[in-house]
């Protein structure tokens, strides 16, 4: 077969539709474009991209059952390590991780295993064969463990214990589940009826949800012991976000992203007055940051009517942490980028206590920080005004204090993540467990799965021991 | 799903109701708060404990009709049921070593000081309790304030009950006249809070204030609730709601208050229509 130099590739919608929807943007493979695609991968005896995928998914395997046409043993085989395809064929960054390391990547572009992995996800859930697909476990439990928090992490490791033959219990502080899922990436990007389908495939494992328990607060982790779990997982994430720490932060108009986002995603804001939660956009609307959830901020403003939107980044194009495709997908929708600026400060209306302006100032790249990435210095005499009425503070989340607050002998390091091996998931205090973005800090959703997974096998290995 | 145990109407905007939720009841403590959501496009809001029955699993909340979703919750009836319920959240004040209180109650602020009011007479505090309302079909709480075992003084603006006058002309003559008090606590209306402290002041009597910030996952993840106290940003959700009245940025929450006023109007008008709607079916 004559060499295809190009990813095959996946329908969007077009740029100035989709920017006033809330439909999602990429609309996935054929049956005809996936196959396609399958046909480029080598089929390496070596693969490398397997390396590159933070849960080892036998991505050959996989891509060689699609091109055969057997779709549901390839999700069979995917779903031996990952039990999320359908998410993370969409949101992992796998220019970063798999596709990076592909073969076909060294001279041409890389197999699209992402695209793929969405391909035949979605066409296990189109088909309805998820719950044929899903195992009978034998109703002998070994023992019960309890989850804490419903994100990447939690699930992926209540999972991979019901697999196991645990009965698992998710402590969930929202009144839904999927963390960040369902209350940061918005419905453009991660179809909501995705994660539900992918949800109740756990409890088809026989997973317990118990929404609307904060732990640290209505139950604590010590009492979760006292309930008679054996092991306790932490996945509680990383939700305390920061503010820019200027003056003005306090006006109204200035929104962390995660209440901007939760406002959005979980609390459905952009059906009001149909549903309770109100959010107001304004008609200028400025980002600071340039991650995934600053690009997630921008696009969702341009969908509830904002007129402009604005990124403000410190740093240059190179460095914006986002996925490239995000970033391109919000240029393409109208974002207007700022790069190398910061802001200085947020003007308000002193009568109203309303944001009015935005002043910043341009940056200049000097010496590697220790990040490793050149910092921005401040240009003397560079100071400019944007008015704006809407401001979100895109900049960082820092791991959720709420469990170690409460349980002080849970060792934390100095941004307050739990402390964890790398390896096993184990903590401080003997029989819980941790991982995701609470122990890293943020991340991403497969890396938060990984721990979730490594924990799961611990998890096995600690209760084994002591029973 | 929670059920209402039970209900009680206790003036034309002021309703009492029992709530089964065991595991909030079990731990919940004096000075915190759950947050509700009443169905599945309601909108998560803040209500406080005002008292628990651990062994029935029952916790009492008692709230104003404001917008639509206390407008909503007041149309639930006895035995229904509510969606969702989150608690026990915020600290709970730490009111050890107090000997001499003087607990201000404003509005709807008279059921939320009762907890705190049991935790001090608990304390072997002296405990002298000011509530004050527009007038008397306003007030509630008044007996059990008393029966909990604190000295009562009732203000309303119109002098239908207790003394013609504002809380804080009572508060006045107590500092004046007993030297010895060492915490004042107010709950109520921003503006009742902000003039208490203001007055207390000059006293250097420690001021406790229960603030009431907007907010909408009160687990810390969002910041909507955040609150200048002492010149720093805090969450009220997490670090509240209970702060040094002294410290307080008042200003800048009542204006944060205010966010959504049109939106949150536009809401209750449309679900005001909907009753009306439903009404002419009948
Ligand atoms: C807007 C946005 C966009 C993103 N886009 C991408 C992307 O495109 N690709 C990617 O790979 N990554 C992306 N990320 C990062 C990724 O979502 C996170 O790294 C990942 O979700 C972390 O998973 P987690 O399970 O550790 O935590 P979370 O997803 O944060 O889940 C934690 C859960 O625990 C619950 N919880 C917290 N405290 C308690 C408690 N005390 N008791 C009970 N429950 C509790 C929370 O409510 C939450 O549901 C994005 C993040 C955001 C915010
Ligand atoms: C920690 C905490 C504890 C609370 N405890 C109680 C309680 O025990 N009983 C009770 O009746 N209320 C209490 N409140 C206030 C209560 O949460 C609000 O009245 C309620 O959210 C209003 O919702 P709504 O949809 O009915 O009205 P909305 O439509 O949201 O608001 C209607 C009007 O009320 C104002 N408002 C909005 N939010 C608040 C608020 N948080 N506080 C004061 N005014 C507000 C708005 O400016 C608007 O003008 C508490 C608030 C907090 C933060
Ligand atoms: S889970 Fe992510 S990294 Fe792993 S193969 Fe799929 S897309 Fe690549
Ligand atoms: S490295 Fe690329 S070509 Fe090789 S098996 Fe993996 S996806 Fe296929
Ligand atoms: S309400 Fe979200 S952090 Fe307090």
């Amino acid at each position: 077969m004559p060499l295809i130099r190009k990813k095959t590739e996946m329908k969007k919608q077009e740029p100035l539709a989709r920017a006033k929807n809330f439909n999602e943007v990429a609309l996935g493979y054929s049956e005809e474009e996936a196959l396609l695609e399958a046909s480029r991968c080598l089929q390496c005896k070596k693969p490398f991209c397997v390396e590159g995928c933070p849960v080892n998914i036998n991505i050959p395997a996989f891509i060689k059952l699609i091109s055969e046409k057997k779709y549901d043993a390839a999700v069979k085989k995917i779903k031996e390590t990952n039990g999320l395809p359908a998410v993370c064929g969409r949101v992992c960054p796998q220019e970063e991780q798999c596709e990076l390391k592909c073969i076909v990547g060294k001279k041409n572009e890389p197999v699209g295993i992402g695209r793929l992995e969405r391909f035949a996800a979605d066409r296990e859930r189109e088909s309805g064969s998820i719950e044929k697909n899903a195992q009978e476990l034998s109703k002998e439990k070994i023992a019960r463990v309890a989850v804490v928090g419903s994100g990447p992490a939690g699930l992926a490791c209540a999972g991979d214990l019901a697999l196991l033959g645990y009965e698992v219990t998710i402590y969930e502080s929202l009144h839904a589940t999927g963390g960040v899922l369902r209350y940061g990436i918005p419905e453009f990007r991660l179809p909501k009826e995705i994660l539900d389908i992918e949800v109740n495939y756990l409890k088809q494992l026989g997973v317990s949800l118990e929404l609307n328990v904060l732990i640290g607060k209505t139950i604590t982790v010590p009492g979760l012991f006292k309930l008679g779990y054996k092991a306790v997982f932490i996945g509680t994430g990383a939700g305390l976000p920061s503010f820019l720490g200027v003056p003005g932060e306090n006006l109204t108009g200035v929104y962390s992203a995660n209440e901007y986002l939760s406002r959005i995603n979980l609390m459905q804001a952009y059906k009001f007055p149909e549903t309770d939660t109100p959010v107001n956009i304004g008609k200028i609307v400025a980002v600071v940051g340039a991650g995934n959830v600053a690009m997630d901020a921008a696009r969702v403003s341009l969908r509830l009517g904002a007129e402009k939107v604005y990124i403000v980044y410190r740093r240059g194009e190179e460095e914006m942490p986002a996925r490239k495709e995000e970033i391109e997908n919000a240029g393409e929708e109208g974002v207007i980028f700022h790069l190398l600026t910061a802001p200085l400060e947020i003007i308000g209306d002193p009568a109203t206590g309303k944001v009015r302006a935005l002043k910043l100032i341009k940056n200049k790249l000097g010496e590697p920080d220790a990040s490793g990435r050149k910092r921005p210095e401040p240009v003397p005499g560079s100071e400019y005004t944007l008015e704006v009425d809407t401001v979100v503070s895109a900049i960082g989340q820092s791991p959720n204090p709420l469990v170690p607050q409460s349980m002080p002998e849970l060792k934390t390091a100095k941004h307050g993540n739990i402390v964890t091996d790398e390896n096993t998931g184990e903590t401080s205090v003997p029989g819980v467990f941790a991982g995701g973005d609470i122990s890293t800090g943020a991340a991403t959703v497969i890396a938060a799965m990984g721990a979730g997974k490594k924990a799961a096998v611990s998890i096995d290995k600690y209760i084994k021991k002591s029973l | 799903m929670f059920k209402i145990a039970r209900k009680k109407v206790l003036s034309s905007t002021v309703q009492l109701m029992e709530i089964s939720a065991p595991l909030v009841a079990s731990s919940a403590k004096s000075g915190q708060f759950v947050v509700l959501r009443l169905n599945e496009r309601g909108e998560r809001f803040p209500l406080t404990i005002a008292s628990t029955d651990k062994e029935k699993g029952l916790i009492t909340i008692v709230f104003q009709i404001a917008g639509k979703s206390t407008l909503q919750l007041s149309t639930l009836p006895e035995g229904g049921v509510i969606l969702d319920v989150l608690g026990p959240l915020g600290k709970y004040t730490d009111l050890t070593g107090v000997k001499n209180a003087v607990v201000v109650g404003g509005g709807v602020g008279i059921a939320e000081i009762y907890p705190e009011v049991k935790e001090l007479v608990h304390e072997g505090a002296r405990v002298r309790t000011i509530i004050g309302a527009r007038n008397k079909d306003l007030l509630f709480f008044a007996e059990e304030l008393e029966s909990a075992g604190s000295e009562l003084f009732i203000a309303t603006d119109d002098g239908s009950a207790g003394r013609k006058g504002f809380v804080t002309e009572i508060l006045k003559e107590l500092l004046d006249s007993d030297k010895s008090i060492d915490l004042v606590l107010a709950v109520g209306p921003v503006v009742m809070m902000k003039v208490v402290s203001n007055l207390t002041k000059p006293y250097g009597v420690k001021t406790l204030v229960s603030v009431n910030p907007i907010m909408l996952d009160a687990t810390g993840m969002c910041g909507a609730c955040r609150v200048t106290v002492g010149g720093k940003v805090k969450f009220g959700c997490v670090d509240g709601p209970s702060f040094d009245g002294h410290q307080v940025d008042f200003d800048e929450l009542m204006k944060r208050l205010g966010q959504f006023k049109e939106l949150e109007g536009l809401s209750k008008q449309k679900y005001i229509d909907s009753l009306k709607c439903e009404k002419c079916r009948e």
